[in-house]
């Protein structure tokens, strides 16, 4: 028998020279950074007058009821935009990320061409896409619906794939010894497994498409964001005072409701 | 030395059937990484209606042997024959989903799928049928399946449970509910990876005694492993035990002496 080594783990001894070189370097760019874009006190001593004048010309919000009707009308179809888009990105991410997912995919290797493509449409801003989508589709709400469709791939393609790439390995290899091929096991073993996860991410994709149909209209692809434009653009503050708060209450509403949703699944 | 006179004296002892085996192996060889093999030459036979244990320590490549044998890892070497068709690294998709189609396959543990009520779970052994898209739901699949289903569960006296969630089921009737899925297409081969092994020696050994009934009944070849040695010599007809990727020795489970399972299990 050979002589026995035990290794006493190393404590910690210290910054390395090269560590410590990097740590400075930090160092100066975060500096040299916040002198370039940070506010100075200056800046914002001169700003503040501005901005308290500002929301004086916000007070009190507009409540008139035909400017009321107007906005409803928007926020009506923000969550048309928000729903229908969320939809249509989820039932398309389910396909899209099975072709995705790691040892699942039924691409094989070929499953790095479509995480790329999920990469691709995360990485791009959703209000990039909303001028594409404008620029390509026109001014109006199909626009926006598109932008969250993609939007929507981009987050749930990504979070489904990786679910099924977790999930438990027995089952699917259970299943496939009794002879089931890629889509039985995917049906069959998988979807159930991940079913709470995919909830999960769902309610998220909906939070997040609200959140986003609502600035859409600042590009032109509908909702309510499109009144907000106008209203800065003609300097009706206290429209857009009314705007914000409604878009506050309504994201606000969206949250409670999917947290509610998301415990009872649990 | 040991292994070669045990050999060629099993071969000359065993009486053989004069239809062609549903399990022939020569020269079978497995390696994961190219470097290792973990099966090194395996020469096996099984006829129809027998009951194999086959035995040998953990790691010896008794899972992997299974596994090999209908197709779900590719063999790395020799011929493997599977109900008179040849199983290879050659062998189409078409192929090897047509054999498992013939075999029930049951886990040591974890194989059902939990968030499904246990008579989905037996309906799901029926995948790979025509029109099996609908087998993920028992309340999908068409009636003929589900009355199928309740028939194979009733066989393992689970009936009762059968719209219970199969994780709020105890470990042994996991692995009867298991059972009855690999039973439920009523299959020419059972192939059993360690049934047993996760369960108590109580559970352990009425799921023994499920099988090996069962298999009598309707005529089915059984295949497992086990490393419990009273599992191997109670239920089989036949052990072969496997050493280092290789058959140490073949014969009937009655002449197999506590000096054999020494030798298989001691390092
Ligand atoms: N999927 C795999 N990839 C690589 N090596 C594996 C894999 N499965 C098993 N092995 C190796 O093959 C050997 C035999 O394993 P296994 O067949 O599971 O043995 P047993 O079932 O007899 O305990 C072990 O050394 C194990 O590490
Ligand atoms: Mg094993």
């Amino acid at each position: 028998m050979a002589e026995r080594t035990i290794h006493m783990p190393k404590r910690f001894t210290g910054v390395s020279p090269l560590n410590f070189v990097l740590l400075v370097a930090l160092g100066g760019v975060i500096l040299t950074s916040m002198g370039k874009v940070a506010p100075s006190p200056q800046q914002l001593a001169d700003g503040v007058p501005d901005m308290t004048r500002l929301v004086g010309r916000m007070l009190p919000p507009n409540t008139d009821p035909d400017f009321l009707a107007r906005i409803a009308r928007r926020i009506l179809e923000t969550f048309q935009i928000a729903l229908v888009g969320a939809l249509i990105g989820i039932v398309l991410s389910l396909p899209i990320a099975w072709f995705a997912a790691r040892s699942v995919s039924p691409l094989g290797r070929g499953n790095l061409l479509a995480k790329a493509f999920v990469s691709f449409l995360r990485t791009v801003p959703d209000l990039v896409w909303a001028l594409l989508f404008v620029a390509s589709i026109g001014l109006g709400a199909v626009a926006g619906t598109m932008t969250i469709v993609v939007d929507t791939i981009g987050f749930c393609g990504r979070f489904f794939a990786e679910a099924m790439e977790d999930a438990e390995k027995e089952p699917q290899e259970a299943l496939s010894a009794i002879g089931a091929g890629r889509g039985s096991i995917l049906v069959g073993a998988i979807l159930p497994d991940i079913m709470p996860s995919l909830v999960n991410s769902s309610l998220f994709a909906l939070e997040k498409a609200v959140r986003s149909s609502v600035v859409l209209g600042l590009v032109g692809a509908g909702g309510i964001g499109q009144e907000l434009k106008v209203a800065f653009d003609l300097f009706q503050y206290r429209n857009a005072s009314m705007i914000i708060l409604t878009i506050f209450v309504i994201v606000f509403l969206m949250e409670v409701c999917t947290d509610k949703l998301r415990a009872r699944i649990q | 030395m040991l292994d070669h006179a045990t050999n060629t004296q099993t071969a000359d002892t065993t009486e053989q059937p004069q239809a062609a085996p549903l399990i022939m192996a020569c020269g079978l060889t497995k390696s994961y990484d190219r470097r290792n093999m973990v099966l090194d030459g395996i020469d096996l036979r099984i006829w129809a209606g027998e009951r194999v244990a086959l035995i040998g320590s953990n790691g010896c490549g008794k899972s992997t042997l299974l596994k090999s044998l209908i197709g779900l890892h590719p063999i790395s070497g020799g011929t493997l024959e599977c109900f008179g068709n040849p199983v290879g690294a050659q062998s189409s998709r078409a192929q090897r989903l047509q054999m498992r189609r013939q075999t029930g396959f049951v886990f040591q543990k974890h194989c059902l799928v939990r968030r499904r009520t246990v008579l989905s779970n037996v309906i799901h052994g029926l995948y790979g049928d025509r029109g099996s898209w609908r087998a993920f739901s028992h309340s999908l699949a068409p009636e003929e399946w589900r009355a199928r289903g309740l028939q194979a569960l009733d066989e393992v006296d689970l009936a009762d449970k059968a719209m219970r969630r199969a994780d709020a089921l105890s470990g042994g009737q996991q692995q009867r509910v298991a059972i009855a899925r690999a039973l439920v297409r009523r299959p020419q081969l059972l192939i059993a990876d360690e049934p047993a092994a996760s369960l108590d020696p109580v559970s352990g050994r009425n799921v023994m005694n499920l099988f090996s009934q069962l298999c009598r009944a309707h005529g089915i070849t059984l295949l497992y492993t086990s490393h419990d040695m009273d599992h191997a010599i109670d239920y089989a007809d036949r052990v072969i035990a496997l050493k280092c990727g290789k058959v140490l020795f073949d014969r009937p489970a009655e002449k197999v002496t506590p000096a054999d399972l020494k030798v298989t299990f001691d390092g």
